[in-house]
C-alpha cells in the first residue's frame, strides 16, 4: 500500500480509471480534473444503451413468437420488396460510417494536426458522415414506402397479429434509427468545435450505435423473413 | 496516466447561480437526489392515505369517509366507495408506492446524492441525462395523478394492470378508459426515465471511480446501487415495449393481450385472438427483478450503515457483493413464480419454483452476514441503527413466508389470500422503507449539514417497528384462515367472523401511519433547528465523510480524491478504531 503524501493543493495528474494499484502521483503544473475524458464516457453509455435497446427488441420479438403460436389466426404476407433495397441502403452507410472512421483515424495520427492534408482528411471524413446520414434517412424512406405498400394491400396496424408486429417492428427501429440521424449531426458540430479531433467528438459512440441499428435491422428482416 | 487539462470537451464545474437552474433544473446530482427524495416523500403521503381509506373501508364497509365523495362523487357516493373505487384505490396505492416510492426512494435518490460522491467523482456520467431522468419522472407522476381526476377517477386493474382488463377500454369497468390509458402513458414514460438513470449510474460506477477506488473497494451500498441499475437496464427496457403493446391494444385496434369473443356491457369486442398470459409474463419479467429494484439498495443501505454503528467490520464483504450479484442474476429466472395460478402450464411452474428456492440461499447468506456483523458488537443504538436492525427483522419475517410460497402446491392455496399481501409488504415495502430510514437518519447531516433529532428518530422507529408487525403478521392468519385479497369488503360471508381482525388491522394502520409525522415533523424540524453536523459525525470511513457537510458543489471542493483502503475498516486497535478510505494509513492484515 503505497503511503505518499501530498502537500495541500499540489497540483497532481491522475489516471482516472480505478485499477486498484497504488496511486502514482506526478506533479505537474496546470488544472487537473479527475474524471473521464468524454469520448470514453459517451462509448460506455452507448454499449449500455444497446444492451437495453436489444432486450427492448427482444421483448418485442420473443412477444411476436409467443402470439403466433397462441392463436392460428397468423395472416401471412409477401414482405415489400422495397425493404431489400432499403436494407441494402442500411448496410451501405455502415460501409461509408467505416470510411469516415479511417479518415478521422489517419487525420489523428498526423504529426501536424493543422496541416492542410489533416484537415482536408477530416473535411473528407465528415463529407462521409453526411453521406452516413443521408443513406440513413433513405432508408427510413424505404420503409415508409413499405407502409405504403402494404396500406395498398390492405393491411393496416390492427388487420391482423403479424402486420400489427411488422409496423411496430419497423416504426420503433425506426424511431431509434432517426435518433442515430440526429446523432449524425451533433458529431459534425463537435467535431467543427474540436478541430476535427474525432476522439472528443462522440465519433466512436456514435459508430458504435450506427452499426449496431444496421445489425438489429438486419436481425428483424431475418425473423420477418422467417415468420411471414 | 492522461492529462485531460487540455481537453477542451471536458466540462470544469462551476456551481450555477441562477434559481431555475440551481434548484429546478439543476445538472448537480445532490440537488437531481433531493428531487427525487422529495417527490418520494410527497408520493408516500399519498399512498399512505389511501391505505388508510381501503382499510377503514375493509374494516366499517357501511361508515363514510370523510372527503372521499370530494375525491370522486361517483367512486363514492356519500363518502362510502363503491367495490370499484376500492379497486381504483388499490391499484393507485400499488403503484404510486413500487414505482414512484420505492424505486424512486432507496435507488433513485439516495443513490443519485451518494453514488458519485462515495466513488470519489464530481458528478454523474452524464448530468443532463441525469436531469431529464428526474423530470421525465416528474411528467410520469403528474400522468399518474392526472387519473384521479379523470371522469372515470383511475383504473381498476392493480398496479400489475392485468389483461384483459386494462386492455379492453371503459366497457369492461370505471377508471379503464381514461384511466387506465393514463395510467400505461405513466408507467412508458417511467420505464423511459429510470432507463436513463441506470445508464447514468452504470457508466458512472465504471468510467469515473478516483484513483485506488477499485470496484473492490466500492461502499457496499455503491455496489448495491450498481446491481440495481444492471438489473433496471434490462428491466424497464421489457416492461417499455409491454406497455406500448398495451397501449396499441387499447387504441389502435390491435390484440396481443385481448382474446376473441369477449362480451362486455353488451357488446362484443372487436378483438381475436390475444393473449392475456403474454401479459404476465412480460410484465413479471420486469415485475420480479422490480422487486430487487426495490430491496437491493436497501441491503446495499444496511450493509453500509450496520458497521458504523456495529465498529466492527462487515463480516464477509466479498459474499455480501456476491450474494448481490447472484441476486440480481437469478431475479430474471423466476418471474413465473407470480403466474402459478395464472393458468399456465403447471410443469412450468416446477421451473420457475426452483430457481425461486435458491434465491433463498444468498439472500439467507446475506441476512447471516447481517447478524453475524452484530454479533458480539457495541452497538451504537442511534435511530440508522435501530432501523438497520429493523430491516434485518423484517426482511427475515417476509422472507420466511416466501419458502412457502415459492412451492406451487401451497402458492395455490395462499395466492389469492392475505398470506400473499403479507409476504411482500414485509419483504418488499417495509423492508426496503426501514433501509430507506437508515439512510435517512444516517445521511441527512451530509445532505442538510444538521443533524437529525434522536429522541424523534427512536420514537418513529419503535412506533413504526411494532405498527408494522401489527398490521402484516395477522394478514398470516387472515390468509391461511382463507380471506381473499383485493375483495373491499367482507359482509355476510364466511370471512365475517375475521372482522375483528381486520378491525385491528386497520386502527394499527392508522396510529403506525401517525408514527409517520414524527418523522415528517423531524425532518423539517432538524433541517432548521438541528444541531450543526460536523464532517464525519458517525466515524464512518466512506468517501461522503471525507468532504464537507454538505458537500461543495463539485463534492470535494476541487481536491481530487485518492483511496488506499476498502470501506470496510472498522475495529481497528488504536487511539482511532477506524480508518478512512482516503487516509494514506496502512489497514492491518486480519
Amino acid at each position: 500500500m503505497a503511503t505518499t503524501t501530498l502537500p495541500p493543493g499540489a497540483n497532481i495528474v491522475i489516471d482516472d480509471r480505478g485499477s486498484g494499484s497504488p496511486p502514482k502521483i506526478t506533479p505537474r503544473p496546470g488544472h487537473v480534473t479527475a474524471s473521464g475524458s468524454h469520448a470514453e464516457k459517451s462509448e460506455t453509455g452507448v454499449w449500455i444503451a444497446v444492451a437495453a435497446i436489444s432486450m427492448f427488441f427482444a421483448a418485442f420479438t420473443s412477444s411476436m413468437i409467443v402470439r403466433q403460436g397462441v392463436t392460428p389466426d397468423w395472416l401471412h404476407f409477401q414482405l415489400p420488396r422495397v425493404m431489400y433495397l432499403s436494407t441494402l441502403v442500411l448496410l451501405a452507410s455502415s460501409y461509408t460510417l467505416e470510411l469516415a472512421r479511417r479518415r478521422f483515424a489517419t487525420a489523428s495520427v498526423a504529426t501536424d494536426a493543422t496541416s492542410a492534408a489533416a484537415k482536408s482528411l477530416v473535411s473528407n471524413g465528415m463529407y462521409w458522415m453526411y453521406v452516413t446520414g443521408a443513406l440513413g434517412l433513405l432508408f427510413v424512406l424505404g420503409q415508409l414506402l413499405a407502409w405504403h405498400n402494404l396500406r395498398a394491400q390492405g393491411l393496416y396496424l390492427a388487420t391482423n397479429p403479424s402486420s400489427s408486429f411488422f409496423y411496430v417492428f419497423t416504426a420503433t427501429h425506426g424511431i431509434h434509427l432517426l435518433g442515430g440521424v440526429c446523432g449524425v449531426f451533433y458529431v459534425l458540430t463537435r467535431l467543427r468545435k474540436t478541430n476535427g479531433v474525432a476522439r472528443q467528438s462522440g465519433f466512436g459512440a456514435f459508430s458504435i450505435y450506427w452499426h449496431f441499428m444496421d445489425i438489429l435491422w438486419v436481425y428483424l428482416l431475418l425473423l420477418l423473413v422467417s415468420r411471414f | 496516466m492522461h492529462d485531460v487539462s487540455s481537453d477542451p470537451a471536458v466540462h470544469h464545474h462551476t456551481a450555477p447561480t441562477g434559481f431555475l437552474r440551481k434548484w429546478v433544473f439543476s445538472l448537480d446530482h445532490k440537488v437531481i437526489g433531493k428531487q427525487y427524495f422529495a417527490l418520494a416523500l410527497v408520493s408516500v403521503f399519498i399512498g399512505m392515505v389511501l391505505s388508510w381509506l381501503m382499510r377503514l373501508h375493509l374494516a366499517w364497509p357501511a361508515w363514510p369517509i370523510p372527503l372521499v365523495d370530494k375525491l370522486s362523487a361517483v367512486g363514492a357516493p356519500a363518502g362510502v366507495m363503491t367495490p370499484e373505487y376500492y379497486l381504483s384505490l388499490l391499484t393507485m396505492h400499488g403503484t404510486i408506492m413500487v414505482f414512484f416510492v420505492l424505486t424512486n426512494a432507496p435507488f433513485a435518490a439516495f443513490g443519485n446524492y451518494f453514488l458519485p460522491i462515495q466513488i470519489g467523482a464530481e458528478d454523474m456520467a452524464f448530468p443532463r441525462f441525469n436531469m431529464m431522468s428526474f423530470w421525465t419522472t416528474f411528467v410520469a407522476w403528474l400522468f399518474m395523478m392526472a387519473a384521479f381526476f379523470v371522469a372515470d377517477g383511475p383504473p381498476i386493474s392493480g398496479w400489475t394492470a392485468y389483461a384483459p382488463l386494462s386492455a379492453v377500454g371503459g366497457d369492461a369497468g370505471p377508471g379503464l378508459a381514461m384511466g387506465q390509458n393514463l395510467w400505461a402513458i405513466s408507467i412508458a414514460v417511467f420505464c423511459i426515465a429510470s432507463l436513463l438513470g441506470a445508464l447514468n449510474f452504470i457508466s458512472t460506477t465504471l468510467d469515473l471511480r478516483t484513483k485506488g477506488m477499485s470496484l473492490a473497494r466500492m461502499p457496499f451500498c455503491s455496489w448495491a446501487w450498481f446491481v440495481t441499475s444492471v438489473i433496471a437496464l434490462l428491466a424497464f427496457a421489457v416492461l417499455l415495449p409491454a406497455c406500448i403493446l398495451l397501449i396499441l391494444d387499447r387504441t389502435a385496434g390491435t390484440s396481443f393481450f385481448i382474446p376473441g369473443g369477449l362480451v362486455l356491457s353488451d357488446k362484443l369486442q372487436p378483438h381475436s385472438g390475444g393473449s392475456p398470459l403474454l401479459w404476465q409474463h412480460l410484465f413479471w419479467f420486469f415485475g420480479h427483478p422490480e422487486v430487487y429494484i426495490a430491496i437491493l439498495p436497501s441491503i446495499g443501505i444496511v450493509a453500509t450503515i450496520l458497521p458504523v454503528f456495529a465498529r466492527k467490520p462487515l463480516l464477509g464483504p466479498r459474499a455480501v457483493i456476491g450474494s448481490m450479484i447472484a441476486i440480481g442474476f437469478l431475479s430474471y429466472m423466476v418471474w413465473g413464480h407470480h403466474m402459478f395460478v395464472s393458468g399456465m402450464n403447471p410443469f412450468s411452474a416446477d421451473l420457475f419454483s426452483v430457481p425461486t428456492l435458491i434465491i433463498t440461499i444468498p439472500a439467507t447468506i446475506l441476512t447471516l452476514l447481517l447478524i453475524g456483523t452484530v454479533y458480539g458488537a457495541k452497538m451504537r443504538f442511534t435511530s440508522a441503527a435501530l432501523f438497520c436492525l429493523g430491516f434485518i427483522s423484517v426482511f427475515i419475517s417476509g422472507g420466511i413466508s416466501g419458502f412457502f410460497l415459492a412451492q406451487p402446491s401451497l402458492d395455490t392455496i395462499l395466492h389469492a389470500t392475505y398470506f400473499v399481501v403479507a409476504h411482500f409488504h414485509f419483504v418488499m415495502a417495509v423492508a426496503s422503507i426501514f433501509g430507506v430510514f437508515a439512510g435517512t437518519y444516517f445521511w441527512f447531516p451530509k445532505m442538510t449539514g444538521r443533524m437529525m433529532n434522536e429522541t424523534m428518530g427512536k420514537w418513529h422507529f419503535w412506533l413504526t417497528f411494532i405498527g408494522v408487525y401489527m398490521i402484516f403478521m395477522p394478514m398470516h392468519y387472515l390468509g391461511l384462515a382463507g380471506n381473499v385479497r383485493r375483495y373491499s369488503a367482507f359482509v355476510d360471508d364466511y370471512a365475517i367472523s375475521l372482522i375483528p381482525v381486520h378491525k385491528f388491522i386497520t386502527i394499527a394502520a392508522l396510529l403506525t401511519g401517525a408514527a409517520q409525522l414524527i418523522f415528517l415533523f423531524n425532518l423539517i424540524w432538524s433541517r432548521f433547528r438541528g444541531a450543526v453536523a460536523s464532517e464525519n459525525p458517525w466515524e464512518a470511513t466512506s468517501l461522503e465523510w471525507s468532504t464537507s457537510s454538505p458537500p461543495p458543489f463539485d463534492n470535494f471542493g476541487g481536491r481530487h480524491m485518492v483511496v488506499y483502503n476498502g470501506p470496510n475498516e472498522y475495529g481497528i486497535d488504536g487511539p482511532q478504531d477506524y480508518i478512512m478510505q482516503t487516509s494514506p494509513e496502512k489497514a492491518p492484515s486480519r
